[in-house]
């Protein structure tokens, strides 16, 4: 297992994600002979884990659940938030236009809970690299753990200093640059020298509009091109199937002996395979702002 | 703005534009996927343009296109901007639309453009001639000069081709092609699906192999794609857009869906005759259906008709001279015939092995056909704990696709989606959101692969649906 490379059977040592319904999943750090309690029971490792295929049925004394191999997408909706994150709907879209792929060098700051960081390095692997930097020490240190048990530190350096200061830690290497951070207008000229002299994107994501103006002009002064701004939201349908009864206005004068072939009026309902709408739905989670920095 | 840095000779030659590589000319928001070649005359943009000066540029710079269509680095001169000497208004309350207010006719601005002056200096003489100019606001005056400089600036940038590009591209200029898959809908399907390098990838799509090329680019040559065609052979012109080096072409595979019961059932036999050759007549129809989009492996049919008019000609007497070289000729052909037929069954030979273990790695459909019956399909080819999007244009065919997968059971974590994409003008005081673009994105169904339970029917424990509320029955009055 890792967040990189698929396998086929659990081991002593993987992340496994154990999905126990919709929008409910949990990570799980599988080891010999340690249990884990769910709703459903108790999970105990070494018989219901270790050895199983990913993708197995486990059944405990309350119920049942699958274990799922890890993914970015997965580790996003199961991974313990230390900050706010981002979703794999803001993440996707950022990850195309930063035209990231394998052997892509990146540099990010915030790390934060490192949700996007782990998308970014399923996508530039085997041959890129990610430098990631963040100022909170404890967080520095918990994502860089996490990075180790995922399988994937081979292909990320973190950094625990304030990009706004001292900047990446590398200079002319990154095709991209990812910001999160409160005023990424002050990392705008440290996120061009660690950009290739040759070019390369830039993404920077900020919850105010006030602070994508700022990061505008500073986009703008420091000659970057191609500045756009995007919001991108994610709408979810919930698949139901619904009975809409059909009215009754009285026996139709017109019709002669002949038998309707529809159930009496009463009961007499058209069965609808339709899609309906959440109460409520993701407004707003940031906007994206990209650009282009050009040779210099 | 910049210092001149002494160019690594052969750290730029990838950055360089050369003759033969696929590339995207831009302009504002236009952008024409085309390849090098010399002396083509292309068309972009209503205007005839050569390539030629540009091998040897680098990617991304701007040229400038003289008349004759030849083109020319643009040089960004410190001009004066036509704004540095002019006045500006308050507001446009004196401000009459009476249509007079230019006093360059549009043939005098034709005659301009044939003396050949740049796109700048056209504008320059539009402002000044321009008899309200100085009323305007700085801001409608700079709007002004933005909208022109779009009509009149004669210049086309020449990028390097990526997803993001060609995906923009293609929605731009071409929707129906790609079943108007729109670029961000494209950009949820890479990562739903876990496109990563290394893996499997499967691939149903009638995109112009947009969707296609994409994978490829984030699989970066390693590992393997499959892509299952309909009809006679797959289509996937938009591949050679994306400009990948030779061996990512190694890592593509093709297989034919109507083999595919046979080779689930285990029926299928790769050692015999190339099975897609019994296809020649729907091949046909296909090539003319998809004509625009094809690549036609048609030069195979021209063989056997020129074979059929060398053995013709022969039977003049006093040409047995011809007769032996026409042979030979003759020969040649079906060598390379033989050649070719061989190669391809050993691809889908190579095809089969990679197909038959069912252990794919991930699912991607994105077409124009029905996706239930093709997704039902192709999912048996996945191991379990793999996930797999279905791009529609249309949501019904998914809430079927939705409702069918929870029958069979089998999958966790199905959604069905869209997304939402809505752009942004970022000014001082002049911020907005611009145009929506909802609703124009298509819909997508995502969800995980599972163990097939074999012993219970996947009813779901928890109610996944709340059951519709009874209908409370009335009494009807007489």
């Amino acid at each position: 297992m890792s967040f990189v490379e698929y396998s086929d059977f659990i081991q002593d040592g993987d992340v496994a994600i154990i999905y126990l319904s919709h929008n409910n999943v949990m990570p799980v750090k599988v080891q010999q002979g340690a249990q884990t309690q769910t709703r459903y029971g108790v999970i105990r490792h070494s018989t219901d884990l270790i050895g199983q295929r990913y993708g197995s049925k486990v059944t405990c004394s309350k119920g049942w659940f699958h274990v799922l191999h890890p993914t970015p997408e997965l580790w996003t909706v199961a991974l313990p938030h230390r900050t706010q994150i981002l979703y794999t709907t803001d993440i996707a879209f950022i990850t195309m236009m930063l035209e990231l792929k394998p052997g892509s060098i990146v540099c990010e700051s915030g790390t934060g809970s490192g949700s996007l960081s782990h998308a970014i390095l399923r996508t530039i692997a085997p041959t890129g690299h990610l430098h990631t930097v963040e100022f909170h020490q404890q967080r520095a240190e918990k994502v860089a753990e996490e990075f180790k048990e995922h399988r994937v530190d081979h292909l990320v350096t973190v950094r625990n200093q304030d990009v706004c200061k001292d900047g990446f830690g590398v200079t002319g290497v990154a095709d991209a640059v990812f910001l999160d951070i409160p005023r990424p207008w002050d990392a705008v000229g440290h996120a061009k020298v660690a950009m290739k002299k040759h070019g390369g994107r830039l993404c920077s994501f900020s919850p105010c509009i006030e602070q994508v103006q700022k990061t505008c002009e500073a986009l703008q002064d420091q000659g970057f091109e191609d500045i756009s701004t995007t919001e991108v939201l994610l709408r979810e349908y919930d698949v139901r199937t619904v009975s809409l009864p059909l009215p009754d206005f009285g026996p139709d004068p017109e019709t002669t002996e002949e038998a309707t072939p529809a159930a009496p009026p009463n009961h007499a309902s058209i069965s609808l395979k339709t899609t309906t709408l959440p109460r409520e739905m993701p407004g707003h989670t940031g906007y994206l702002t990209f650009a282009t920095k050009p040779r210099t | 703005m910049s210092f001149v840095m002494a160019d690594n000779g052969d750290d730029d030659n990838q950055y360089r534009i050369k003759e033969g590589d696929y590339v995207v000319l831009k302009r504002g928001e236009i952008f024409k996927a085309v390849q090098i070649q010399p002396r083509k005359k292309v068309i972009f943009e209503k205007q005839w343009i050569f390539l030629d000066n540009a091998v040897g540029q680098l990617y991304s710079t701007t040229f400038e296109i003289l008349s004759g269509g030849n083109l020319k680095p643009h040089e960004l001169k410190d001009t004066a901007s036509p704004l540095d000497a002019v006045e500006a208004g308050t507001d446009n309350r004196n401000i009459v639309d009476d249509g007079k207010s230019q006093k360059l006719t549009r043939d005098d601005i034709e005659a301009l453009k044939e003396k050949g002056l740049k796109g700048q200096d056209i504008i320059k003489k539009l402002v000044d001639n321009h008899a309200t100019f100085g009323d305007k606001t700085e801001y409608s005056q700079v709007k002004y000069i933005k909208k022109k400089k779009k009509k009149y600036e004669n210049t086309v940038m020449i990028l390097k081709p990526s997803c993001r590009i060609l995906a923009m591209m293609y929605h731009g200029r071409e929707p129906g092609k790609i079943c108007h898959l729109r670029y961000d809908t494209l950009a949820q399907m890479l990562t739903l699906a876990n496109i990563h390098a290394g893996s499997k990838v499967l691939v149903f799509e009638t995109c112009a192999g947009l969707v296609l090329g994409s994978i490829m680019e984030r699989m970066g040559g390693y590992g393997s794609v499959i892509q299952m065609y309909p009809g006679g052979g797959p289509v996937r012109a938009g591949v050679e857009n994306f400009g990948f080096p030779a061996h990512f072409h190694d890592t593509l595979h093709e297989f034919p869906i109507c083999h595919v019961n046979a080779l689930l059932a285990g029926t299928l036999d790769t050692s015999a005759k190339d099975p897609t050759a019994e296809n020649t007549h729907e091949k046909q129809l296909n090539l003319a259906a998809e004509k625009k989009q094809n690549q036609p492996e048609a030069e195979e049919q021209g063989t056997p008709e020129e074979e059929s008019m060398v053995t013709n000609t022969g039977d003049d007497a006093g040409q047995d001279v011809e007769k032996t070289e026409k042979d030979k000729l003759k020969e040649a052909k079906a060598q390379v015939k033989k050649l070719r037929l061989e190669e391809k069954q050993r691809k889908l030979a190579a095809t089969v092995a990679l197909l038959k273990g069912r252990n794919a790695d991930g699912l991607v459909i994105s077409s124009r056909f029905h996706p239930c019956p093709v997704l039902l399909g192709l999912l048996k080819f996945l191991s379990p704990s793999r996930p797999f999007v279905v791009y529609s244009q249309y949501i019904e065919p998914l809430i079927e696709c939705f409702k069918k997968l929870k029958e069979c059971g089998g999958t966790v974590n199905l959604r069905l989606t869209d997304t939402w994409l809505r752009h942004y003008q970022v000014l001082p005081d002049r911020t907005h959101p611009l145009l929506l673009m909802s609703g124009g994105g298509g819909y997508l169904l995502s969800g995980t692969t599972v163990a097939t339970d074999h012993s219970k029917p996947a009813g779901s424990k928890q109610a996944e649906e709340p059951a519709p509320k009874r209908q409370k029955l009335e009494d009807t009055e007489g």
